[in-house]
């Protein structure tokens, strides 16, 4: 079990740390549009807690969710087709790389307004709950999320029903250019969790094996019926907040220091000491994941674009001068 | 408050009552839909529009919830995603100003950006309007915030009978429906009929023929249409009124036939002059309609002002039987 699952693990961060990185480089060539925000350096934290999860189990995420959808099992040939905004991305091209859904999946949507995640969690959780169903719901959000007025609404609401709701905080430190010392009175997001009478805890974010772990533990808390649980995961962004973000709020240093806790890299390290697999099988992992995203690429080059303008706006077509056709 | 029963129907309902009796029965029909709002619970709504609801559907169903606007809105949306169909109380349309962001950014919005994988069946009602001296910060008409949203819908209903059965139809429908309720409306009497077959969500209706001129409102100021048109009827002016009923979309196919028959248009909105709904329609009248116009479409509005608390004051802020009659008889002059 702990070999399958440690194989699946480095998988899944090899699989993203390869997606993001072609990804940009489709957007420095033009075929990706608008904003893209990219997730090195913070894989084991969507990683982990995604692989932690149950099928059943409901995700809300940030506008930073293209590995989200991946681990959740989104085809990556479908999340490429979105941020290229083609008809055989995830959601037709309608959403694009910062509203990834997937019904199928109860992948419940990246949402690109901060803030946003926490109503949408609390609202399926409260489905949940209002409908004794054993599901939970995963939410998504970061340290930059915590000073909205959701934040504390959602919480409060989720703790006073005891609806089953895991919120993760990916603690990346920076809320776009502002450090976390400088936008928040409390650095340690966890500790909010008690304002709300809320369990909470900090877990190296870095770790996809303490990350998964935590995330067992704190679901089994929530699935239990012991209410929401708050888990912060510590963890940092490698680039800049989006491609448009020229990164010249923080030292060269401090980014190459925490370069040197890459979540890959430990993960690699720790399986060599524990001997659970061999080099010849984390180089077959790394070769099957690259092959993915080339394929993921050439079928977003070759998806055609979506042609309705209007469909989806409304359950059925609506013409708005004529409302007595309805 | 426990006794207090839901209420039955009679012949002659308040407003209140007919939404209360509209949710009592699509709650009883459909699991899904349950009531969030502030007050909705063991109060029994700020307007008695929840009443009995709570003894009769349990907590989960009516849930009293903290004033935290744009979370319990936006907690509508996520149930709406995952299969209920929440009816959303905000106690007054100030307070909806917190909740845009659920409103506009999310629920209007999901539909499409999932490329249709997601529909959300979600009913936000909220009570607006001017009322009686609540000053600036509880008198306003938010029309004008909602009207360019695309994916939502709006409806206005003014009678019981229409209150009953657009609150019916629109929770009945998959997409998101701002539901706007008047303050002043809740506790006027109106016959009901629950037999009656429903016009469709979005026609407006035509609430009295008229040769002269057609007056065009909705909610509040449709009664107020209809009260000064029958007494323009005994100085010999003959106006048609046209209650809209629904805002977004717009019942223009109703508009046109009435202005084929007049000639003349004046709509009178509650809401502020400026960039109201009342300009989107007579800017479409003028694209649409324009052969047929004997004058440019009037328009008589709230003033562009915040609503005063003096009584005399507010009542200058917003069209009055009297104003109507007055613009009207200008118009025919013209």
């Amino acid at each position: 079990m702990q070999r399958d699952l440690v194989k699946q693990l480095l998988y899944d961060m090899l699989l993203a740390r390869h997606f993001e990185q072609a990804a940009a480089e489709q957007y420095q060539q033009g075929r990706i549009g608008g904003f893209l925000h990219l997730y090195p350096g913070e894989e084991a934290v969507a990683v982990g807690s995604l692989r932690a999860a149950d099928p059943g189990d409901y995700v809300v995420t940030t506008y930073r969710e293209h590995v989200h959808a991946l681990v959740r099992g989104t085809p990556p040939e479908a999340v490429m087709a979105e941020l290229f905004g083609r008809s055989g991305g995830c959601c037709g091209g309608y959403g694009g790389s910062m509203h990834l859904f997937d019904a199928q999946r109860r992948f419940l949507g990246g949402y690109a307004i901060v803030g946003e995640t926490f109503p949408v969690a609390i609202g399926a959780a409260y489905w949940l709950a209002m409908n004794e169903e054993p599901d939970c719901v995963l939410c998504y959000f970061g340290d930059g999320a915590v000073n909205q007025g959701t934040f504390h609404e959602s919480l409060n609401m989720a703790a006073l029903w005891r609806l089953p709701v895991l919120f993760i905080c990916e603690n990346n430190h920076y809320q776009i250019g502002t450090e976390i010392h400088r936008h928040s009175a409390v650095v340690e997001v966890h500790k909010r969790a008690c304002a709300y009478a809320m369990e909470g805890r900090r877990v190296d974010g870095m770790d996809v094996l303490a990350v998964y772990k935590a995330t067992r533990e704190a679901l089994h808390h929530v699935r239990n019926g012991n209410g929401p649980y708050l888990l912060e995961c510590d963890t940092y962004r490698y680039r800049g907040h989006s491609m448009a973000d020229a990164d010249a709020y923080r030292s060269a240093m401090e980014v190459a220091e925490l370069k040197g806790r890459d979540p890959i890299s430990l993960l690699r390290k720790r399986i060599r000491e524990e001997g659970w697999l061999d080099s010849d099988e984390c180089a077959a992992l790394d070769a099957a994941a690259r092959r993915v995203v080339a394929d993921a690429v050439s079928f977003a080059e070759q998806s055609p674009p979506p042609e309705d303008l209007h469909a989806h706006v409304h359950a059925r077509p609506l013409d708005l001068y004529s409302g007595a056709a309805r | 408050m426990g006794h207090i029963e839901p209420v039955t129907p009679r012949p002659e309902l308040k407003m209140w009552e007919a939404l209360n009796l509209a949710l009592d029965r699509a709650m009883a029909e459909d699991d899904a839909v349950f009531i969030l709002g502030e007050d909705v619970g063991l109060y029994g709504g700020s307007y008695r529009v929840t009443q009995g609801l709570y003894a009769k559907y349990g907590e989960w169903r009516v849930r009293d919830a903290p004033i935290s606007e744009n979370s319990f809105t936006g907690l509508g949306v996520g149930a709406a995603l995952v299969g209920g169909r929440p009816v959303i109380e905000i106690m007054t349309v100030n307070f909806a100003y917190l909740a845009l962001d659920a409103i506009i950014n999310m629920a209007a919005k999901i539909r499409y950006m999932s490329g249709g994988q997601f529909r959300v069946p979600l009913v936000v009602r909220m009570p607006g309007g001017v009322a009686r001296q609540l000053a600036a910060q509880h008198s306003q008409r938010i029309e004008h915030a909602l009207l360019n949203v695309p994916g939502l819908r709006i409806v206005c209903p003014a009678t019981p009978q229409d209150a009953y059965w657009q609150l019916r139809q629109a929770i009945h429908e998959d997409d998101p429906i701002i539901f706007m309720e008047h303050e002043l409306l809740y506790f006027d009497s109106g016959p009901f009929d629950p037999g009656a077959a429903p016009p469709p969500l979005h026609s407006g209706r035509i609430l009295r023929d008229g040769k002269d001129v057609t007056l065009v409102a909705w909610s509040r100021m449709s009664r107020l249409a209809l009260t000064a048109a029958e007494e323009l009827g005994e100085e010999g002016i003959e106006a048609e009124v046209i209650d809209l009923r629904s805002l977004r979309p717009l019942d223009l196919p109703l508009l046109l036939e009435s202005l084929r028959r007049t000639h003349r248009v004046l709509v009178v909105e509650e809401d502020c002059l400026f960039g109201g709904a009342g300009a989107e329609i007579a800017a479409t009248l003028g694209e649409r309609g324009f052969y047929e116009l004997e004058t440019p479409v009037g328009r008589l509005a709230g003033a562009d002002v915040p609503t005063p608390y003096n009584d005399r004051l507010e009542a200058e802020s917003i069209p009055q039987v009297s104003t109507i009659k007055a613009r009207i008889r200008d118009l025919l002059k013209a």
